[in-house]
């Protein structure tokens, strides 16, 4: 059981900050998040892209904006629970029991929800019988590629992940590699890679097919693809591995009790805590009359929400307000030496 | 001002006036018209946003940018009259569009 005073669910810009503002005040946290690394949205969608509206940066990208952040909560020693999706919420006398996908727990006086749009899940094929094969035959992503050794592998995609797998199955196994264009999303060099792979019959490139079926019974055996025009190809398969990207999905949350409007938490504008005492929600999962999507307002409303958790962290204290410029307290808990 | 008809899943037809300048995707987030997420907010980042455009308008719209059929990759069953709405700026020359808003986003 891991025991704090704040559990912070998405470690996006929001919820980096929103540790920032616990830390000052004195306040411990850690942060779960469902991706493999901090960043939310600024590093899953838009690493390379540059940013021009956080104030006073000019400019950054995505990767830049966590990088920083990261820099600024280092001093608090802020603990991060990556790969973990919050599931179960149960309450505990005054405080908050949370445990994760993966059967971490938490004891906790608050939680601040910073999800975002939600967390981060592979997007899977539209045809419906991929459910009954996925984890066995079929697979969003690899985490041990030696199953695939010697085997018949139809690897769906024309992103990075797509072009990187397709070339290194190929070494050890059949691939098939399809796609619905011409054009392919990943990097150059990886495509001129695969159409040379192609070419010396290393590799199966089928371009403008998308999935129409699978077939097989307990495992995958064969998938049938389609053309733009129609025409359906049947090609036998062992594997079945799609890769488009991710998508956002607001999950357990949902379960919480929570009022929820079109994917949003509501909040109280105040302390931007939810209907649910010892809750709250900042950053693009929650809405309130003049809600703006930046990230500039879920710094806004994480500083907030961290001194709305005061009083259920420590409720015997009051919370004064200081400026870092002047307060010992706070440029002690910064590691400032002077 | 643009009328914009959207067809949705449920087999409902929605025509509304859109003002100029928005974007389509914006029109149909603004008037609750379901099945369109647009979970990024516009920025071309996650296709959640797509709609496929009625055969005949393909040619009238503006021409994809660089990194929107990459996005289209991604989207639930892409077709060739596919488009992600938050890139269709409305103006004059829209009146009279008609998407179909695709049964899931993902």
């Amino acid at each position: 059981m891991n025991k704090t005073d704040v559990l912070i669910i998405g470690a996006g810009p929001t919820g980096l900050f929103c540790a920032h503002q616990l830390g000052i005040i004195g306040l411990s946290c850690e942060i779960v998040d469902n991706l493999d690394k901090a960043g939310g949205q600024c590093i899953e969608l838009y690493p390379d892209k540059p940013i021009y509206d956080i104030p006073a940066v000019p400019e950054c990208t995505g990767e830049e904006l966590t990088n920083n952040l990261l820099q600024q909560i280092k001093p608090f020693n802020v603990k991060f629970h990556l790969n973990e999706r919050v599931e179960e919420l149960k309450k505990n006398q005054n405080r908050w029991n949370v445990k994760t996908s993966g059967g971490v727990e938490f004891d906790v006086a608050a939680i601040v929800i910073a999800g975002g749009v939600g967390s981060f899940e592979p997007r899977k094929f539209p045809v419906k019988e991929c459910e009954k094969f996925e984890g066995n035959s079929l697979f969003y992503s690899i985490k041990d590629k030696s199953i695939f050794k010697n085997k018949t592998i139809s690897i769906f995609g024309g992103g990075d992940s797509a072009l990187d797998w397709a070339i290194e199955l190929s070494n050890t196994s059949k691939v098939n590699l399809i796609h619905r264009r011409d054009g392919f999303s990943g990097a150059e060099a990886s495509v001129q890679k695969v159409k040379e792979l192609n070419e010396q019959g290393k590799l199966n490139l089928y371009t403008k097919y998308q999935m129409d079926s699978v077939l097989g019974d307990k495992k995958i055996v064969s998938v049938k693809i389609k053309h733009d025009e129609g025409e359906i190809k049947e090609i036998k398969s062992d594997y079945v591995l799609g890769f488009f990207g991710l998508i956002m999905q607001l999950g357990p949350i949902l379960d919480w009790g929570l009022n929820i409007d079109k994917k949003t938490v509501q909040v109280n504008t105040e302390n931007f805590e939810t209907n649910i005492n010892g809750i709250f929600a900042i950053g693009d999962i929650c809405s309130y009359p003049g809600k703006l999507k930046l990230i500039l307002s879920g710094f806004h409303e994480g500083a907030l929400a961290a001194r709305g958790c005061f009083k259920y962290a420590k409720p015997d204290e009051k919370l004064r307000f200081e400026f870092t410029t002047t307060s010992k307290a706070a440029q002690e808990r910064l590691g400032i030496k002077k | 001002m643009a009328k914009i008809t959207y067809y949705t899943h449920d087999n409902k037809t929605h025509t509304i006036d859109v003002q100029n300048g928005l974007t389509v995707m914006e029109g149909a987030v603004q008037n609750d018209i379901p099945g369109i997420d647009a979970d990024c907010g516009g920025g071309m980042a996650c296709a959640t946003c797509h709609v496929y455009v009625k055969e005949e308008w393909l040619d009238k719209l503006p021409a994809k940018e660089d990194g929107e059929e990459d996005m289209l990759d991604m989207a639930f069953e892409p077709k060739n009259n596919s488009r992600l709405s938050c890139q269709l700026i409305v103006s004059d020359e829209l009146d009279g569009l008609e998407v179909n808003i695709p049964s899931k986003q993902g």
